[in-house]
């Protein structure tokens, strides 16, 4: 990133850190193997309530298995997770969306046989209450609640301006979109915990600074404490407030990006000379 | 409980099972290699002992008429990758199961049309009657036909499973039955590799059409022998030779014993379903199958 | 010219999610049912009442429940037939059994009887997917064919498992002519059309569509797997039970067993193909091709016999029914996997401009 942006950016996180608060998760000395295969040993660190946290590592140091164990999808051998003080080991991927969690996937998680609308609109899923019988007769309460949230969700679109492709089926998005698209149903269930993996793979340049604002609007406006895994060294520095640094599943690294930066063991491991 | 009965029973069973196996494999060779659940095969069987019977019947001589429906079913299997397959390249296996359906419909009409749908018996010189020294010495009847059935299976296995594993053309079918587009770029040519694949599996059907005609007659019922296989590729999991004829011997030993021991509890005519709630039970346990490989679902 | 959208603006949510939200959309819809329900039963003539129109009507409620299960949800299923028999004969029995019972009562515990065994045979989708729960879906329809056929309760111990459906009677009319048969029958159709077109714009729709498209990603999000497979096959079985009892006592009227064999399966199936799945409109549109084609068979095939002066024996003609059936299914899962309803919608999207090409 130029450097005017890398100013404004850092500014802009001086006056984040105030906001920071309490230890909103903690991840304490999480093991998990598949297999014969040590993905993540012992690894331990927090996350401050409306923090932007960052994991980075070289491919294969356990990042996405770090992000599914938070999320629910696998269960770690040994070690706890903790959300809001409350301990979740053996919770499925389903009771951690209850719980508040959300998250957007790597290679992404949309379902295309739907438009645009509809995917964002399955992100309320959990805050809707009439059964099915009412949405049969889509009378009072089931007819209520689908404007009801479907003006919710169109905040979210406007949010992320994808206003002129709603309507769209998703399939037929380009990658970029997608990848938005994503971050829109996710941002929908208005979770206390969003988790992001690469959200920024494959994009070009100007596509990378969109999200990012975005990122950082989301983290501004609506407050959202943010886990995401990223590669992009400039974009981490930029956003984050501190940076967690894996390594063949262990924890080498963690503090503030400038911190990182300067930490020699990460430089061996991942980052190269220090610039 | 008369143990020689319980022995006739389960032999019977065995049996009966192998002819399943023998549908079965059809449907694993195809499947190994193409990824394609191809449920036309029944109707394969039925169009093989057709146009064999009906070249028989029309006087022509009994291994001229194996080989010129042999190339009818190599003619056929060609007809369908290029028709059917080939433009379904890339999608799910649900649509492609799903022209296999439509497949074995119009491959129905078709053999119909030519040959009739009159029953046509079938003879290949050996009886169904039960073998005499062995029940003579320990009153057990067992069916000539059925060990003979046995027999023609066993070979047939033990061909394919060397074809498979010893020869270079076999190499390349597990290849593209792993990864179309990975056997694609090493060059494998995968028309070529399928056309083969498909005149083996009509070459089976032919097999199978032999045995169940001669046992069942050649008639429309044959088609649904694949039913019948269908649970015997769930228990033998899909892509293992060894296990469809694993496979085959369950579904037949458990078919005939419940129909003996359990069906007159229940009112009788239990083998219609019992195969399948069967197979469906051991699904629930082990979604791949005794042999098959495991399924894993990446996010 | 005509099918312009210029000039329809939605100044409200509830105005966007209309289910027909273009104008002239609705105005059809409205002509139709107008057909419907008055043009027809007043010139039709009692054949195509009784033997085309009510079938049709019936298949494409059974349609409709196949397409919730398999379109929506992403469930092959090839039970449909037997789900069928299950709410022709619970509904059969709970007219003869439970004194005092009103006809559309008995159509409804029909309903619920097939939506019961329908979640007891979608329990395994909990565990298999794809053509393995296809499987188990066969066995559903094997073993409920068995029990039918031998267990005497079902049929009243009529010796061949064959019953006689009652007379279907509300409110003291009796609905015996082919025109009154046909109005019931399309009236319940339309009201359950209704409903399962309003389930499946809500959050119900959206989270079998999630099921279907990507599981594990639903779950993800919230939606509980579950809950919502067994849903899915309830409801659809819910359908299918209701259309199995009409097809009973407005079609009919001596019901065997083997009236719901796996052919009949297979039909429903193939109607949802060529209809297009994932669209309550196309389970209309697939049942009426798959019904009228064999009509119009017949009918070509007994001009060119007349034409040529030659006999084309009747098994020739049901073969190529069978081989047309199965080389259209063939042709639509190339050619357009999302059937004739998305072949409208794209025709729609060209009438939108017509005249002008772009």
């Amino acid at each position: 990133m130029r450097e005017t942006e890398m100013t404004e950016g850092r500014l802009q996180a001086a006056e984040r850190a105030h906001r920071i608060g309490g230890v909103i998760l903690a991840v304490e000395s999480v093991s998990l193997s598949f297999g014969g295969v040590k993905a993540l040993s012992e690894v331990s660190f927090d996350v401050r309530e409306h923090e932007v946290r960052a994991i980075i590592g070289p491919n294969g140091a356990g990042k996405s298995s770090m992000l599914n164990v938070i999320n629910g999808v696998y269960h770690p051998q040994k070690g706890t997770i903790r959300l809001q003080g409350r301990e979740f080991n053996d919770m499925d991927s389903h009771e951690a969306a209850k719980m508040g969690i959300a998250r957007t996937f790597q290679n992404i998680a949309l379902f295309k046989g739907m438009t645009v609308l509809d995917n964002v609109m399955t992100g309320r899923n959990l805050k809707m209450r009439a059964s099915f019988l009412e949405q049969a007769l889509w009378y009072g309460r089931a007819r209520r609640e689908e404007l009801e949230h479907r003006r919710a969700v169109e905040e979210v679109i406007d949010f992320l301006e994808i206003q002129h492709i709603r309507k769209t089926p998703v399939a037929r998005l380009p990658y970029g979109l997608q990848k938005r698209v994503e971050l829109a149903r996710a941002l929908a269930a208005e979770p206390k915990l969003l988790l992001l993996d690469e959200p920024m793979a494959g994009m070009n340049l100007e596509e990378k600074q969109d999200m990012c604002r975005f990122i950082l609007d989301v983290n501004d406006h609506y407050g959202t404490t943010i886990v995401l895994i990223e590669h992009d060294m400039g974009v981490v520095m930029d956003i984050s407030d501190r940076v967690v640094v894996l390594d063949y599943g262990r924890k080498i690294g963690d503090g503030t990006p400038e911190e990182v930066r300067g930490n020699q063991a990460v430089i061996d491991a991942y980052l190269g000379v220090a610039r | 409980m008369n143990v020689s009965f319980f022995f006739e029973v389960l032999a019977g069973g065995l049996l009966a099972g192998v002819m399943y196996s023998l549908v079965a494999l059809g449907f694993v060779l195809i499947y190994k290699a193409s990824g394609v659940f191809n449920y036309a095969q029944g109707s394969l069987v039925f169009l093989a002992a057709l146009c064999f019977v009906s070249m028989l019947e029309g006087g022509v001589n009994f291994w001229l008429a194996i080989l010129i429906t042999l190339a009818v079913m190599v003619v056929l299997g060609v007809v369908i990758e290029r028709v059917v397959l080939r433009p379904l390249v890339n999608q799910p296996q649900i649509t492609l199961f799903m022209a296999t359906i439509g497949l074995s419909f119009v491959l129905e009409g078709i053999s119909q049309i030519i040959w009739g749908s009159q029953p046509h018996g079938l003879e290949l010189g050996i009886q169904d009657v039960p073998m005499e020294w062995l029940s003579e010495k320990t009153n057990i009847n067992i069916s000539q036909f059925d060990l003979f059935a046995a027999l023609v299976a066993g070979v047939l296995v033990a061909a394919l499973a060397v074809f498979f594993h010893k020869t270079r053309v076999g190499r390349a079918l597990r290849a593209v039955a792993d990864d179309h587009q990975a056997a694609l770029s090493v060059g494998i040519p995968l028309q070529h590799i399928w056309t083969i694949v498909w005149a083996v599996a009509g070459f089976v059907a032919l097999v199978a059409g032999l045995m169940w005609g001669a046992r069942n007659g050649v008639q429309y019922a044959l088609t649904f022998v694949a039913l019948k296989a269908l649970p015997v590729l769930i228990l033998g999991g899909f892509e293992s030779i060894p296990g469809a004829i694993v496979g085959g011997l369950i579904i037949g030993a458990s078919e005939k014993m419940a129909e003996v021991y359990l069906g007159p509890a229940v009112g009788g005519g239990i083998e219609s379903w019992f195969p399948y709630v069967l197979a469906l039970a051991f699904l629930l346990v082990r979604p791949q199958g005794l042999f098959g490989e495991k399924i894993i679902d990446r996010v | 010219m005509l099918y312009r959208e210029a000039g329809q603006f939605k100044s409200s949510y509830a105005e966007d999610q209309q289910i027909f939200p273009i104008l002239q959309d609705r105005i059809g819809m409205i002509v139709l049912l107008a057909v419907a329900f008055i043009v027809v039963p007043t010139i039709g003539n009692q054949y195509w009442l009784s033997a085309i129109l009510t079938p049709f009507l019936v298949v494409s409620l059974a349609a409709i429940g196949l397409n919730i299960l398999t379109g929506y949800a992403g469930q092959l299923s090839l039970g449909t037939a037997a789900f069928m028999a299950v709410g022709a004969f619970m509904a059969y029995n709970a007219e003869l059994r439970i004194p005092g019972m009103p006809i559309l009562g008995s159509f409804i515990i029909g309903g619920l009887c097939a939506a019961a065994v329908g979640i007891v045979f979608g329990l395994p989708s909990l565990r298999i997917k794809g053509f393995y729960l296809a499987v188990a879906t066969l066995a559903c329809q094997f073993f409920v064919l068995w029990a039918i056929n031998r267990v005497g309760w079902f049929s009243n111990h009529s010796s061949s498992g064959v019953i006689t459906a009652q007379k279907v009677e509300i409110l003291g009319y009796t609905f015996a002519t082919p025109v009154s048969k046909y109005l019931l029958t399309l009236s319940i159709v339309t009201v359950m059309a209704l409903l399962a077109k309003n389930l499946m714009r809500s959050e119900t729709g959206r989270a079998f569509m999630a099921i279907r498209d990507m599981d594990v990603a639903a779950s993800v999000i919230g939606i509980p797997m579950m809950k919502t497979k067994l849903l899915a096959f309830a409801i659809s079985s819910f359908y299918c039970g209701v259309a199995g009892a009409l097809y009973a006592f407005c079609y009919l009227g001596t019901v065997e067993p083997e009236a719901f064999t796996l052919d009949l399966s297979f039909r429903i199936l193939f109607m949802i193909i060529v209809g297009g799945v994932g669209s309550i409109m196309g389970s209309f549109i697939g049942a009426a091709f798959i019904t009228l084609l064999p009509i119009f068979l017949n009918l070509a095939s007994d001009l060119i016999a007349s034409a040529l002066s030659i006999e084309i024996p009747h098994a020739i003609v049901s073969n190529v029914e069978a081989i047309v059936f199965g080389g259209l299914i063939i042709l639509f899962l190339i050619l357009e996997p999302h059937g004739l309803a998305r072949l409208w919608q794209i025709a729609k999207e060209k009438l939108r401009l017509w005249p002008f090409p772009h």
